[in-house]
């Protein structure tokens, strides 16, 4: 039973960081735009040329 | 598409050039940031689909001087932080509007941080109480699983380290509870909050009780969990609402631009609306919302004034006219002197005609709260019973008894009753914002359900508030197309219908004048050119006996050549039509009531096959036709746009204004569609309808769980293990049953 000791403030310690990144995440605003940060992760970082996104938006519209 | 203000540097003095409707000079809404840098909020709602983040970000961070442009798609506005010595505010609008994004500067302050807050708050509660579920759960699944192996003194530790995880939770997450459940015994009545605030307390306390006497059971993963599946229902439902707050809050700031007051000294400010006083004078340029209501000092223009009259047509505004916020300046920029809003006014008899409408409304009570009047008494008087039984008859004591009581109060789950409204309203707004309608009151699914007539406004709701060419098979083609070209460089609404026309690409003719209230000229070749109405165009009264038509008319003439005839009529919405059939089909009755002119009124009632219409009404008669409604036992879903139908919006049942409507109306609507579709409202009622059944199919659900469970728990038979299966159990089917909604709306 000294198992016991050892692994309840682990179990406890490990949902604790759960919970503090949860509200580190909630207070940097990281919910306030939930439908857009799912588009987000499949942006490429480096710049492409705008000019080609301009030209399939106008023939969307 | 380049057609904005900027490419010049100033941001105070203006000079608004004309034929540009969209211009905006954000400079009054700029804030200072941090290290010198300046920030500005801008809502842009034709952001639709993720590349536009990045087309506009993208392009933003091109500019020299910019820190952070961060989209954010669910509210569709912009925040932007950059260093103004080397990028103008202008510059950033204008590459906004280059990229086809035309954008809105509000005040972040002023659109309600309130609710924001609020939202973070009850997510953080929901965080701490999930924390507190799992972990506790984990602990107490060991003392379960260990019933015959476990020695008491481990079991007392599970219990303890328990009881240390769940009282800070309680103590914190459930403090949205124990508010509601205060303030609703302050005033003496029951709502769903006191059972629950009662159960989750008394499930604590007893625990720590039990947990002193090292008692086998303990009811602290019932408490938490309890709090974690309220929790969430309450999230979902102010979540949904708070979403459609900030698009109707978008909606309602797109009017709020800058107004240009003009000093004495005659040079030109841009102030937000806000800090406009009566006194000062107001520039209005050309195509842009009059921002404030004043007397016209200089000038004279012609202004849209569809949304306060419900007038098709432009009206002359000259020196000593009185021009209300709002409407809209057409042919000639003008100044205005602001009038403080005295009793006099339009709008002052419509916002005193508002809120008497608005105290007589009966008030609504919820589903929910209908509920709870019956719930909360049954549970408490079966908790004291199953007390006082146990307590005569039993041989365990009071102990015993209160440890059954309690039990039923756990038992009796308020959390499948909690979740049964909310979980379909969520599902149900969703379905709805997808169509584009906005839920803006709480309870307006509920009473949209049970409405059973519908009152329509014609002009901006039925049709589209925008006139259209009407005998375009009587014109030859070079007619058309030279009215057009003169019309091209007017933002009158019937030249714009000439233009619109002709279809294709035409060029403007050179030096046109234009005079406010009369018409166009320019000259070809030393050949006057002129449209405009018959007086400007030299036709005399008596040459046409068609004078009494519904129908607005313009006259091209020519130096040489007979007078050429254009004839123009508001268009329906282009589902008008399905619109009312299906509106038919739903509801008893259906009826047109408008401030219009009665021919034009009888035209579009019978193009939409309406028997039952009314003409000429003012704001007062729409509030008694509805009154009327009422006593006849009818619940009446008004639509309607204009500011005249606001106190009408305010007395109906349940009412829906288009996004396109004054902001009175939007304010005082339960329901906001956007696009120029009307239909979404009706096919709005069918789903409220659908979603009614479903909410009570959940509370059917609840009732039948509880019939089983409650006699198992007042005869002492259930363990903490029972409790926290039943009540997830519970919880996922009633969320199920709501999800249904989803299921039948996908096959229309």
């Amino acid at each position: 039973m000294t198992a016991l000791a050892i692994l309840i403030p682990i179990a406890l310690f490990l949902g604790l960081v759960g919970l503090a990144a949860f509200l580190w995440s909630l207070r940097t605003g990281q919910y306030d735009d939930l439908e857009g940060a799912a588009y987000r992760a499949v942006f490429d970082e480096d710049d492409e040329d705008m000019s080609e996104v301009t030209k399939e938006k106008g023939k969307k519209l | 598409m380049s057609e904005c203000c900027s490419g010049t540097q100033q941001t105070t003095i203006k000079e608004a050039p004309p034929l540009v409707p969209a211009s905006i000079d954000p400079s009054a809404y700029i804030q200072k940031a941090e290290a010198g840098l300046s920030q500005l909020s801008l809502i842009v709602d034709t952001i639709h689909c993720p590349s536009c983040i990045r087309l506009i970000e993208g392009n933003l961070h091109k500019l020299p001087g910019i820190e952070t442009a961060r989209v954010n798609l669910s509210t569709k506005r912009l925040f932007v932080v950059w260093d103004e010595t080397l990028t103008s505010a202008t510059s950033i609008v204008k590459t906004l509007d280059d990229l086809d994004f035309p954008p809105t500067p509000f005040n972040p302050e002023l659109i309600s941080n309130a609710g924001e807050k609020e939202d973070k708050a009850l997510l953080r509660a929901v965080g701490v109480a999930g924390f507190a579920t799992a972990n506790v759960m984990l602990l107490s699944v060991a003392v379960w699983s260990g019933t015959n192996d476990m020695g008491p003194a481990t079991r007392d530790l599970m219990h303890w380290v328990s009881a240390l995880i769940a009282l800070p939770t309680v103590a914190y997450s459930g403090q949205p509870f124990f508010r509601s459940a205060i303030a609703a015994l302050k005033t003496r009545s029951l709502n769903m909050d006191v059972p629950i605030s009662l159960a989750v307390l008394l499930a604590v306390g007893m625990s720590v009780f039990e947990t002193l006497q090292s008692a086998d059971n303990a009811y602290f993963d019932a408490s938490v969990m309890l709090l974690f599946f309220l929790l969430i229902g309450r999230y979902l439902d102010r979540r949904m609402r708070s979403r459609a707050q900030s698009a109707a809050q978008n909606l309602l700031s797109l009017r709020a631009i800058a107004a240009t007051v003009v000093n004495d000294d005659g040079t030109r400010l841009s102030l937000p609306v806000e800090s406009i006083e009566p006194g000062m004078k107001v520039a209005i340029s050309v195509g842009e919302k009059i921002p404030v209501d004043g007397t016209v000092v200089l000038g004279a223009s012609e202004i849209d004034t569809s949304l306060i009259t419900g007038e098709t047509l432009p009206q002359v505004a000259q020196i000593g006219d009185a021009v209300f916020a709002g409407t809209l300046n057409l042919t000639s920029p003008f100044e205005v002197m602001v009038t403080a809003r005295d009793d006099k006014t339009l709008l002052a008899e419509i916002v005193g005609l508002m809120e008497t409408a608005e105290q007589g409304r009966a008030k609504y009570v919820q589903l929910a709260d209908r509920a709870a009047k019956i719930y909360a008494p049954a549970v408490h008087l079966l908790s004291a019973l199953t007390f006082v039984a146990w307590w005569a008859l039993g041989d365990g004591g009071w102990h015993l008894a209160m440890m059954n009581a309690v039990a039923v109060l756990i038992i009796t789950c308020p959390c499948a009753l909690g979740l049964a409204v909310p979980t379909v309203q969520v599902v149900a707004s969703g379905l709805l914002l997808k169509k584009g309608v906005l839920v803006k009151s709480a309870d307006g699914l509920e009473r949209l359900a049970d409405a059973d007539a519908v009152v329509f406004d014609k002009t901006g709701t039925l049709t589209e508030g925008k006139p259209e060419l009407f005998n375009r098979s009587e014109i030859r083609d070079g007619d058309l197309e030279l009215a057009a070209s003169l019309a091209l460089s007017s933002n009158h609404p019937l030249a714009k219908a000439l233009v619109k026309a002709v279809g294709h690409d035409i060029k403007a003719l050179p030096d046109i004048h234009e005079e406010p209230g009369q018409g166009l000229e320019s000259y070809i070749d030393g050949q006057r050119i002129r449209i405009g109405n018959k007086y400007w165009c030299g036709i005399k009264k008596e040459d046409e006996s068609i004078s009494n038509e519904p129908v607005s008319e313009l006259w091209l003439t020519k130096s040489v050549g007979i007078p050429v005839r254009f004839t123009f009529r508001d268009k329906l919405r282009p589902d008008a039509m399905s619109a009312i059939n299906l509106a038919k089909e739903y509801l008893s009755s259906v009826e047109l009531l408008s401030g219009d002119r009665s021919s034009a009124v009888k035209m579009v009632a019978q193009e939409l096959t309406l028997s039952n219409w009314k003409a000429e009404a003012n704001p007062k008669d729409k509030i008694n036709r509805l009154e009327e409604l009422t006593s006849e036992n009818k619940k009446a879903l008004m639509v309607g746009d204009g500011l005249n139908d606001a106190p009408a919006l305010a007395t109906a049942f349940v009412s829906a204004s288009p996004a396109t409507a004054a902001d009175i109306s939007q304010t005082t609507a339960d329901f906001i569609f956007q696009g120029n579709r009307l239909k979404p409202i009706i096919e709005a009622i069918g789903i409220a309808r659908k979603a009614k059944i479903l909410i009570f199919q959940n509370f059917g659900l609840a009732i039948l769980y509880n019939t089983i469970a409650v006699p198992l728990a007042m005869a002492g038979l259930v363990t903490p293990l029972f409790a926290a299966i039943a009540m997830s159990s519970s919880s996922i089917i009633v969320t199920l049953n709501a999800l249904r909604l989803r299921l039948s709306e996908k096959d229309t």
